[in-house]
């Protein structure tokens, strides 16, 4: 292994010390138990922009879906996302399709809010912020609409004559993860369920053929889960600089 | 080898005629199961079809994949944000610069930063040149899986001066891995503008061509007027996009009706939708789209504002907390990247919704009661690159 050359590491010690610096002042607002909904607030008073379109989209699924409705977010100009229930994951396709003419399947996956155990993998000598943070004893932060469970479903369908897209959420049981299929209501959702099925161990019912969409029939795991190794990254680092081989011909 | 005896010979034959049968057809009592691909040249790679056959027609047909799955959405796991993109370029080989789009207006929505209008308008041309170097070569290889073998020669002919264009810019052919969250990598080269006006040139005088030469083509219309017909609302539900969906009549671009980044609204230009829903429709859309694009590059080419091509970020990317997704209407359909970032330097999770994946998935109902030889005219109109299905 060659040499760490001497500006390199003085260039990666000053980029440490700009990230530590630049951390410092961010620590005090996420202490707060409710750090969630005040980034969420906070995103929303700097922008100061009201998407109408979706704010009213919003407000009718909100009539529509009553208490089914757990949470919802508006991005101004970039998305809406709505959460429910798994108990009402099919339901609340059938009313974005009928009542709000979502015809278009868009795609449906599954998020898996737990920090890796891995870390980031890109721990090598060049790497600029040493772990700190013992990965295992993170909390799970949630994104947008927040959540209770490892495993969240999203589904995004889409309405061509209204011109949104709308993003479905729904938390998933930890252990047994499983929801309504919705190939009833959306045949193109066929695929996505199996493939969610393989990637992360999530269960449709009533999906008539959930067998491996792109593994190999006997493959145990569910590869997409965050405590699913990537085996190319444990077995050999991540190069980054140091690992870089000398050129034929070039003086190290 | 040498095969001198005769009881070589026919120890060799026997052992090649237990391989083909094994792959091509076992016989059941519901009838004939024939088996296609996964190499096969209709497939583009490694698809494999298994179709159960009633005589000629199709009872019941299922694509399986994954020969090429390769795992980006765990890969882009471990990468820095500018790492991504030398992943995604190799999703749909045939249009790679479109593939980089999405994803990194997905992060630049995210960091809240704007690629400066020249960037935009490079973007949307080699945008629109990959979008020409993908279809054209689905106009010249369509003809081929109906029978014709020269179309695809003239398209691999001309397919090169666009290759050239991007090669020009980027210095990849294939993956040229130009852009950057915040705009680009370099600007144009000089007298780049006036070449490409002529490969433009090149192009239209190609769609001209394949206009004659195959869609006027009797065989051609025999072969794929009213074959593989899916109506819009099947077409919806399927989440079918791009240019198999305005085939089905459905007037929806997502360059026109949501667009994100790219100057498509700076243009003069037309949807092209065709109502039949048939293998036809889909061919005559592409051929229509592949003008379209010769013609909003015509246009952009003539109007690229100066000034710079980056906009300032910072030299280390962390995307800030939140989660975008963003979709650009790709050579092959509607191609988007869902990010889920945590503020740090690699994404969270990257969901990759590939158009040929869905695209595909209709493949079961489409080819139900087709005939035998209508199965490739069939998935050669609906057009898919493996890499995209595969991922």
């Amino acid at each position: 292994m060659a040499e760490i050359p001497d500006h390199l590491l003085k260039r990666a010690q000053a980029a440490r010390e700009k990230a530590q610096a630049n951390q410092e002042p961010k620590v005090s607002p996420n202490e707060g138990v409710t750090a969630q909904t005040t980034s969420v607030v906070d995103d929303e008073s700097l922008v100061q922009e009201i998407d109408e379109k979706a704010e009213n989209i919003l407000h009718q699924i909100q009539s529509g879906l009553n208490e089914k409705l757990i949470s919802s977010h508006v991005a101004p100009n970039r998305g809406l996302w709505i959460r429910v229930s798994s108990k009402d994951w099919r339901e609340t396709a059938q009313f974005l399709k009928d009542q709000l003419d979502c015809q278009f399947f868009d795609w449906l996956s599954v998020i898996d809010w737990m920090p890796s155990p891995y870390g980031r993998e890109l721990d090598t000598e060049q790497d600029i912020e040493p772990e700190t943070v013992n990965p295992e004893e993170q909390p799970i932060e949630w994104g947008y609409t927040g959540g209770q469970t490892r495993f969240q479903l999203i589904c995004r369908v889409y309405s061509i004559t209204l011109g949104i897209g709308i993003m479905v959420k729904a938390d998933l049981d930890d252990q047994n993860p499983r929801a309504l299929s919705l190939i009833p209501i959306y045949p193109g959702a066929n695929w996505h369920e199996r493939e969610a099925r393989e990637m992360f161990g999530v269960t449709f019912d009533e999906h008539p053929d959930l067998r491996n969409i792109y593994l190999p029939g006997d493959f145990e795991g569910h590869p997409l889960r965050k405590d699913y190794p990537l085996l190319s990254r444990r077995m050999k680092p991540w190069p980054g600089v140091v690992d870089v081989e000398v050129m034929p011909g070039e003086e190290k | 080898m040498s095969l001198t005896s005769e009881s070589d010979q026919l120890a060799y034959i026997a052992s090649q005629a237990a391989d083909a049968r094994v792959n091509v057809e076992v016989e059941t009592d519901e009838g004939m199961t024939l088996n296609l691909g996964p190499q096969h040249p209709a497939t583009h790679g490694t698809l494999r079809i298994i179709a159960k056959l009633d005589g000629e027609k199709v009872v019941a047909a299922e694509p399986i994949m994954g020969y090429m799955h390769r795992g980006y959405e765990k890969l882009t796991e471990v990468r820095t944000y500018p790492q991504v993109t030398t992943l995604i370029n190799r999703i749909d080989w045939l249009g790679s610069f479109a593939n980089e789009v999405p994803f990194i207006l997905a992060a630049e929505q995210l960091m809240e930063v704007e690629a400066p209008p020249r960037a935009q308008w490079i973007r949307t041309i080699l945008f629109e040149l990959s979008r020409i170097a993908n279809v054209c070569l689905f106009l010249g290889d369509m003809a081929v899986q109906i029978g014709a073998t020269t179309p695809v020669f003239y398209a691999f002919r001309d397919r090169e001066f666009v290759l050239n264009q991007i090669e020009r810019v980027t210095g990849g052919r294939f993956h040229p891995n130009f852009d950057r969250i915040g705009g680009l990598k370099d600007d144009l080269p000089k007298g780049w503008i006036e070449e490409t006006r002529g490969a433009l040139n090149r192009m239209q005088a190609f769609c001209d061509e394949m206009e004659e030469l195959v869609l006027g083509n009797e065989i051609f219309q025999a072969r794929t007027r009213g074959i593989g017909t899916i109506p819009s609302d099947i077409a919806l539900a399927y989440g079918l996009s791009g240019a198999n969906l305005r085939a089905s009549g459905v007037d929806w671009d997502i360059r026109r009706d949501a667009n994100v980044g790219l100057v498509y609204d700076q243009v003069d230009w037309k949807v092209w939708t065709h109502p039949d829903g048939d293998s036809f429709a889909r061919f005559w859309v592409r051929l229509q789209e592949t003008r379209e694009a010769c013609n909003i590059i015509d246009q952009l080419l003539g109007t690229i504002p100066s000034g710079p091509i980056m906009a300032k970020v910072p030299r280390i990317i962390k995307v800030p907390p939140g989660e975008a997704y963003v979709a650009t209407e790709n050579p092959l359909g509607e191609m988007g990247f869902y990010v889920v970032s945590k503020g740090d330097l690699t994404p969270f999770r990257v969901k990759i919704r590939s158009a040929s994946f869905s695209n595909m998935s209709i493949a079961p109902w489409v080819l139900k009661d087709v005939f035998v030889p209508d199965i490739i005219s069939i998935l050669a109109s609906l057009y898919f690159i493996l890499g995209d299905i595969d991922r």
